[in-house]
């Protein structure tokens, strides 16, 4: 796949598209740029039925510092004498629409966070189904630091993955997370030597890939919609999708696989 | 030959297709009609309990088709008692259900807004964009609208043509239900497989008295609800439905 992009790097081989952002300069800082490429690379890992799983990560010393404060004072600048950036409706158009296709796209997405990881980066770790990370990776929501509120889901991914305590904590304390803490805390579900990171991440996306890929993105609709549902709803919610599962080759494969006491040959149909 | 309304028998369902999908199933003057005319043939067909209208997976009705209208449209009041395209429904006294997988938009929403038991997909969309265009809805959903949800949230979309989710569709009471996108017509015709289970009769009856809720004041419609509900003691399918609970088995329905 040719590399268009400029704020990323993209590579896709053996239904694995990783996503390298990759603006070592300014420890990979997210700007409008980087939204519009992160945003189409999304959308092309979504629409390629070869793409199995995809994996978000970064180069250099940083996983993503978070917004770009320097664009945000070009910007401010550049609108001198108008409204300062309309960050409002910058978090609405570039944003969020990211983080909603991060949640929404029916294939696992797993952060390898390597390295730094702060403000929208920690969002867009939130924003992904599976969180490992490198020993030396440091957290911090920052937000507060230039005073800002935390976005790009961060308010609620955080609640749902540490409680409302823990998430207090990290919004109103602006704390450094050590990678050790971010596994105690449950930000990431392990953290691993960082020369170890990439294999470890090539070992997740393996047993992703061994998976059905089907079941795997209407498991994965079924996890988010079970935040809002009652249990009524997601009951009736879960029999609605394993009607759909129950339709596919690979659920026919997996039974036959079952009773032939053999690996299943998932084919994701 | 038009093939852009596709009907079909399922047992006592009478299922009809808008199949445009080159377009976002927009209603043409000669689709719209062709649509109406299956309406009124399963309405008529003594064999059909219920009716499902669906669409397409992008779409389920688009809006009028603009073109056409900007050749076709004339400058001329409306003439006395002449109402939207889909108030043919009042005559249909089964009911309609809506299968919606997509985009509902404009005229296609209103044609929702007429059917009885809308099941919405996840994906589904529904929009007015009319005042957009120009004009304004002219199929009934002023009036649906504003009496389902109230003045203010019916301006909104109306004035605005925002598009809204099957989510935001279910919270202001204009879908019965959302499900998946894949489920969405199997589930429809399950309901639909339901009501012909149950007495065409019954179903008709209630109907009728609940469409009257939007329409008369409350004495009048609680004295509507009461004859209806005496009429149907008069009924053979009562006697059966009784019996069949009493005798724990189910019932079988004449619509008599």
């Amino acid at each position: 796949m040719a590399n268009s992009f400029s704020t990323l790097a993209i590579d896709s081989r053996e239904g694995v598209l990783k996503i390298t952002l990759d603006r070592p300069d300014g420890f990979n800082a997210f700007n409008s740029e980087m939204g519009v490429e992160l945003s189409a690379a999304l959308r092309m890992a979504q629409r390629d039925d070869a793409v199995r799983c995809v994996v978000l990560t970064g180069r250099g010393p940083a996983f993503c510092s978070g917004q770009d404060i320097r664009d945000l004072r070009a910007a401010a600048e550049a609108a001198a004498g108008g409204p300062a950036l309309e960050l409002g409706a910058y978090v609405r158009d570039t944003v969020n629409p990211i983080v909603l296709r991060m949640r929404t796209m029916e294939k696992p997405i797993v952060a390898a966070v390597n390295g730094v990881a702060a403000g929208v980066g920690i969002s867009f770790a939130l924003a992904s189904d599976l969180r490992i990370c490198a020993a030396s990776a440091r957290f911090r929501l920052g937000f507060a630091q230039v005073g800002l509120v935390p976005d790009g889901g961060a308010t609620q991914t955080l609640i749902q993955q540490l409680g409302y305590a823990r998430a207090s904590e990290l919004c109103l304390l602006n704390e450094d997370i050590s990678a050790a803490q971010a596994v105690e805390m449950g930000l990431v579900s392990r953290a691993v030597r960082d020369e170890e990171l990439e294999n470890a991440t090539r070992k997740l996306t393996e047993q992703l890939k061994a998976q059905p890929a089907r079941a795997l993105g209407l498991a994965k609709r079924a996890l988010r919609a079970a935040w809002t549902n009652t249990l009524e709803e997601q009951l009736a919610y879960e029999a609605w999708l394993q009607a759909t599962a129950s339709q596919t080759i690979d659920h026919i494969e997996g039974v036959a696989a079952f009773l032939e006491k053999r690996p299943p040959a998932f084919t994701g149909k | 030959m038009n093939n852009s309304i596709v009907t079909e028998k399922d047992g006592q369902i009478g299922l009809i297709r808008i199949n445009r999908p080159e377009t976002l199933n927009t209603l043409d003057q000669r689709t719209t009609a062709s649509l109406c005319a299956a309406l009124e043939t399963f309405g008529a067909d003594q064999d059909v309990r219920c009716l499902l209208v669906t669409g397409h997976e992008r779409a389920f009705a688009g809006d009028a088709d603009v073109p056409e209208l900007v050749r076709t449209a004339t400058v001329e009041p409306a003439s006395a008692g002449q109402t939207g395209t889909w108030e043919m429904l009042r005559g249909v006294h089964k009911p309609v259900l809506a299968a919606v997988n997509g985009y509902a938009l404009g005229l296609g929403w209103e044609l929702v807004l007429a059917c009885d038991i809308v099941i919405a997909s996840e994906s589904a969309r529904f929009g007015l964009p009319q005042v957009g265009l120009g004009i304004m809805p002219g199929h009934g959903a002023t009036q649906r609208l504003a009496r389902t949800i109230g003045r203010a949230r019916t301006l909104d979309l109306v004035l605005t043509g925002r598009m809204i989710s099957a989510r935001e569709a279910l919270d202001l009471g204009l879908v019965s239900r959302v499900v998946p996108a894949e489920n969405c017509l199997a589930e429809t015709r399950n309901i639909g497989r339901e009501l012909c289970r149950r007495s065409p009769l019954a179903l008709r009856m209630a109907k009728q008295s609940v469409v009257a809720a939007q329409e008369t004041a409350l004495p009048s419609g609680l004295a509507l609800e009461h004859s209806l509900y005496r009429l149907l003691f008069s009924t053979d399918d009562q006697k059966e439905g009784m019996r069949a609970f009493i005798e724990k088995r189910p019932p079988v329905f004449m619509g008599r």
